[in-house]
């Protein structure tokens, strides 16, 4: 019996074709599985493109008032950094929260849909493991979601910044003002660290949606929002406290005041020196978060392995 | 060489039996038809086998417990499951990419060798495609991986006569090379009739028949019997009686062939015949008695 064993080859010599990565065999299936949630789920670099785009039509429609943006500045010079950059915010926010929304549905349907259309009977046809499955699925809103996310920012930025400096050159005054209020570096370098630290943040999110996902036979998001729902109410209805909707507030709002310090309630406009990983990554919350995330997918794990399919 | 061995195979879902200890044994190279009315158990036996459900009792495919390694085990195993499972957002190119990315014994130039007979357009998405296409797709990428174990579950339900007639034809026609192993269920039992080597009924989670087609071809025999043999061929009890235009036809289980010859015009019965006999009556009680 055990001729079969398991140091078969993994590719025979010679099958792979010309321009495909080279990737050590026990990654291949990681990768790929990564590609086809990408074929699949268009919508998570679509949707934060079209908000992108949005933004930018915005921006050029409101060139007129860029002069007056800068006008009010002479006028109240305390001013200067909120008139200035806050455009540039309010687009980060935009796209990143569309990107969030986007990644919530993703994992609401990424175990649910393939029973849904019995397309998890070619999935499973294939030697691609429930764990392999499970595990690129959480990688979709944990990292590619904040990658895809920083790069359209960026880039929105990148060519508002742009923009702003055609249209203020000729009149010679604010261009420098203007990057120096928003000094695209630096802030790259905030927002690269806010996306990955509110993704870690939010992983007991993605993976109780993941598990839902792959438990519920129908309507995974009613599933997914009304039991802690129902646990709040019958929390404050039997003991009259607050603390399951307290943490789920904190869990949800949390991640911003734990990654920076000094941070002011409300702004969002935040500076280098505010950074504070030490914080973040020694914090208590991240770690329970991430525990109760790898039961959650543990369990979606289970459940995509053991799931009757009839 | 033993492909799938299973002794005391059970599966039960609440208090439905499903499986209530299935013997099974298939050897390399054979092409075993796994015959049941619905609810007999068979899609739950092939998935135990694929791995896809947990069970109780002793299984070992291609020497390996199916259950604990399937990802493992899908890279000698191929299965289509049901027809249309392909999923329906995926262009045919993205399918022969994904399959070729994970699965280490895919041959992307069989792949398309076998399309370019289809009219299917590798940029086509799986939904623009009809039924008879999807499978002839999911034919192409199952035909081009090199493994040793196919399972095929009602793979050609719901399409046409020559899209059916079709799959088979290229099956054994491009893929079956003796050394591979199928098993298939299917209601369209007289379109499997001659290709397979094996066939077992399941009844009821229960094995009913389990023999090779050379020892069906030897032990059951079908008679026209003439109207004045009637009686004598009852006496040789005959496992099956019906009547065809007026005239009785039984099927004889291990009955002395020279003296059946003698009642009238003697053959072998077909599957789906001999299925009738064996599990028809038995599964028409069953529902007289639930109606």
């Amino acid at each position: 019996m055990n001729s079969l064993s398991d140091a078969m080859p993994d590719a025979p010599p010679g099958t792979s074709a010309m321009g495909r990565p080279a990737l050590p065999a026990g990654a291949k299936p990681y990768y790929w599985s990564l590609r086809r949630e990408l074929w699949e789920n268009r919508s998570l670099y679509i949707a934060p493109l079209v908000v992108a785009a949005l933004v930018l039509i915005g921006v050029f429609m409101g060139a007129l008032r860029l002069s007056e943006r800068f006008g009010a500045i002479r006028v109240e010079p305390a001013k200067e950094a909120a008139v200035t950059a806050i455009p540039y915010a309010t687009a980060a926010i935009a796209i990143i929260v569309t990107g969030f929304i986007v990644g919530a549905f993703y994992c609401l349907g990424a175990l649910h849909n393939e029973r849904r259309d019995r397309s998890i009977l070619f999935w499973k046809s294939m030697p691609v493991s429930d764990v392999t499955a499970v595990l690129t699925k959480a990688a979709i809103p944990l990292f590619v979601l904040p990658a895809v996310l920083f790069a359209v920012v960026v880039v929105t930025q990148l060519v508002m910044l742009l923009f702003d400096t055609l249209v203020l050159a000729p009149s010679g005054v604010g261009v420098a003002r203007l990057w120096a209020q928003w000094p695209l570096v630096r802030t790259s370098v905030v927002l690269a660290y806010g996306l990955i630290t509110l993704s870690l943040w939010y992983a007991p999110i993605w993976g109780w949606l993941l598990m839902v996902s792959a438990w519920a036979k129908r309507a995974p998001f009613l599933w997914a929002v009304l039991p802690p729902l129902a646990v709040c109410l019958v929390e404050s209805l039997a003991l009259g406290t607050g603390s399951f909707a307290r943490l789920l507030g904190w869990r949800l709002s949390g991640a911003f005041d734990t990654a920076f310090s000094g941070a002011i309630p409300g702004s969002a406009i935040v500076d280098l020196q505010q950074i504070d990983p030490a914080r973040f990554f020694g914090s208590l919350d991240l770690w329970t978060g991430l525990a109760a995330a790898a039961a959650f997918l543990a369990a979606a794990v289970w459940l995509r392995r053991s799931r009757d399919l009839s | 060489m033993t492909c799938i061995e299973a002794k005391g195979l059970r599966k039960s879902f609440g208090s439905t039996v499903a499986l209530d200890g299935i013997d099974l044994k298939v050897e390399e190279g054979r092409i075993l038809g796994l015959i049941g009315p619905n609810g007999a158990g068979k899609s739950t036996a092939l998935n135990a086998i694929l791995g896809l459900t947990a069970y109780q009792g002793d299984l070992k495919v291609l020497g390996r417990d199916p259950w604990v390694r399937r990802d493992q085990l899908m890279r000698e195993v191929c299965f289509i499951a049901d027809v249309a499972v392909l999923p329906r957002w995926m262009k045919v190119s993205q399918a022969l990419d994904y399959v070729e990315g994970v699965h280490p014994r895919f041959s992307r130039e069989k792949a398309k060798a076998f399309l370019a007979k289809t009219t299917i357009k590798p940029e086509s998405r799986v939904r623009e495609l009809s039924k008879g296409m999807v499978t002839q797709l999911h034919l192409a990428l199952v035909m081009a991986i090199d493994a040793k174990l196919l399972v095929l579950d009602e793979p050609t339900l719901g399409l046409d006569l020559l899209f059916r007639k079709q799959f088979y034809d290229s099956l054994l026609n491009d893929y079956f090379d003796g050394a591979r192993t199928i098993v298939v269920t299917t209601h369209q039992v007289e379109e499997v009739q001659d290709i397979l080597t094996d066939v077992m009924f399941l009844d009821r989670g229960r094995v009913a028949l389990d023999c090779s087609m050379e020892a069906f071809g030897q032990r059951f025999v079908e008679v026209m019997v003439h109207a004045d043999h009637l009686n004598a061929a009852r006496a040789l009890m005959p496992i099956h009686e019906r009547t065809v235009f007026g005239r009785g036809v039984m099927i004889f289980d291990s009955a002395d062939r020279s003296q059946l010859a003698a009642l009238g015009e003697a053959r072998t019965p077909s599957i789906a015949d001999l299925f009738v006999a064996l599990i028809g009556a038995k599964t028409q009680e069953a529902r007289g008695a639930a109606a």
